[in-house]
């Protein structure tokens, strides 16, 4: 199962995890079986379209998708997603 | 029989080729490496243009690190040819095979009419104080002189910015800006570092140039007692070299990121929530830009600033650490800066994650159809919501 990384930002909606392993081939499927389990990370993800927020970007194994497949991309159960929110934050 | 001085010379010369001032000038743009062997006070007294300096008592030491290809052709030189020739001989022992010495030396190019320079120098004081950057080769006096040269920004005086500014001013950044219109709280302490408890409700640009000023004197702190605004950005990042981005709020990022564009200005940027930061430098044109990123800006419950969420006190640190490190990467053209590339620090995996960045075609600010070339007015672009009421506050 691909592995995704829960930016520390969203861990509360998705029960205080770091890292999760979700089914599916696709970021689409992934990101809609993840917001399945966790419904609190849909709104922060997904837009009412459903695609995806244009402030998180998802990035499969190091490579935004935006500029691969978007949700289209296919994943492989050795991949990782990593979600990358904006974060303001100058300490 | 006992070889006397007249004697070596005499070997010396029959083995050493030479060549005279005119001769070198005209290699001297075929990609032949110019080395005047001279002590350190003739070299500060003025030199030949582009000539590298290994003086002869490190030359054996030196030489490879400056000449790595021993088949490389060099031409050495010294006052009027005497030492250049020695070492001459002592680099055909070391295996190089192309070194001629310059007849005549430093004393006849000079007395030929030819151009020379008075390299950088330092004083006293600044050689001690900068001698471990002086020791490294990538760095050396001109890199120095470069940093001392140098203007960087700093926007926010906070938990980024204090370390960041701390050691650019520790690395004799010539002109330190700090943007920040706050006051020093004491819930800032726990890790804005360049502030003290007896500062606590002092102006953060005095309290920070205090600091500045009693770490290095070399440093001129120009303090911006103000919020970065669309009005005032222009003006506050004219003529510094690099940015760094310490705010809290996304107006500020979005509205800073707009103008370096314009301004065609690096920007250096991080954030931080908790026991995580993320690094990368916008390089205007070359890397993309805030925008590229992130397109639009998070609802606020979304992305909460430190002074909501907490962060600990040595992430900004370690983060803005990361930043002065790319802001002098950048200042003297060294290694590869992030640009391009996006690092996520995690405090508690002791991890670094490295991203591929792209620029955006479509981006408002870079892309190919963007509206604000360097040459565009400078207007404000439309910026995604963002909470009112927020600050530039760094908090």
């Amino acid at each position: 199962m691909p592995t995704v990384r829960i930016p520390p930002v969203l861990r509360t909606q998705a029960g205080g995890q770091k890292q999760l392993q979700i089914l599916g081939t696709t970021v689409g499927e992934v990101i809609q079986a993840l917001t399945s389990a966790h419904p609190a990370l849909r709104d922060q993800l997904l837009t009412t379209d459903g695609t995806l927020n244009r402030f998180v970007n998802v990035f499969v194994n190091g490579s935004d998708v935006r500029y691969l497949q978007e949700l289209e991309t296919p994943v492989g159960d050795s991949d990782t997603l990593i979600l990358l929110p904006a974060m303001a934050g100058g300490g | 029989m006992t070889k006397t001085y007249s004697d070596l010379m005499r070997e010396v010369r029959a083995s050493v080729r030479e060549v005279s001032p005119t001769e070198a000038e005209l290699l001297g743009g075929t990609g032949v490496t110019l080395v005047d062997v001279r002590e350190s006070t003739e070299w500060d007294e003025g030199h030949v243009p582009d000539a590298i300096h290994v003086p002869r008592g490190f030359l054996e030491s030196r030489i490879e690190a400056a000449v790595p290809d021993r088949d490389a052709p060099v031409i050495l030189y010294c006052a009027g040819g005497v030492r250049s020739a020695l070492a001459a001989r002592q680099l055909a022992e070391l295996g190089y095979t192309d070194v001629v010495s310059m007849a005549g030396g430093f004393q006849q190019w000079k007395s030929e009419g030819r151009s020379w320079q008075r390299p950088f120098t330092l004083t006293p004081e600044q050689k001690q104080r900068y001698s471990r950057h002086l020791l490294i080769p990538e760095v050396g006096i001109e890199g120095q002189a470069k940093l001392l040269g140098s203007k960087v920004l700093l926007i926010g005086a906070g938990g980024l910015g204090s370390p960041a500014m701390l050691y650019l001013a520790a690395a004799g950044v010539g002109t330190i800006g700090v943007v920040d219109f706050d006051t020093v709280d004491l819930s800032n302490l726990q890790r804005q570092i360049v502030h003290s408890t007896e500062r606590i409700g002092h102006k953060k640009t005095d309290s920070a140039a205090e600091a500045i000023r009693a770490l290095n004197p070399d440093v001129r702190f120009v303090a911006h007692e103000e919020m970065l605004t669309d009005d005032n950005v222009e003006r506050l990042i004219t003529g510094y070299d690099v940015i760094l981005d310490g705010t809290d709020t996304f107006e500020t990022r979005y509205t800073l990121n707009d103008a370096a564009v314009r301004a065609r200005i690096p920007v250096v940027h991080a954030s931080v929530f908790r026991f995580e930061g993320q690094l990368t430098v916008f390089q205007p044109f070359e890397g993309p830009c805030y925008r590229c990123l992130y397109p639009t800006a998070p609802p606020p419950e979304l992305a909460p600033g430190c002074s909501v969420a907490g962060v600990l006190g040595v992430v900004p640190g370690t983060m803005g650490l990361l930043q002065a490190t790319e802001a002098l990467k950048v200042l003297l053209g060294l290694g590869e800066p992030l640009i391009g590339r996006l690092l996520i620090y995690d405090a508690l995996d002791s991890s670094f994650t490295e991203l591929t960045l792209r620029r955006d075609p479509a981006c408002p600010a870079c892309g190919s159809g963007a509206a604000m070339g360097a040459d565009a007015p400078a207007r404000p672009l439309a910026r995604p919501s963002v909470a009112s009421g927020q600050t530039a506050g760094v908090s």
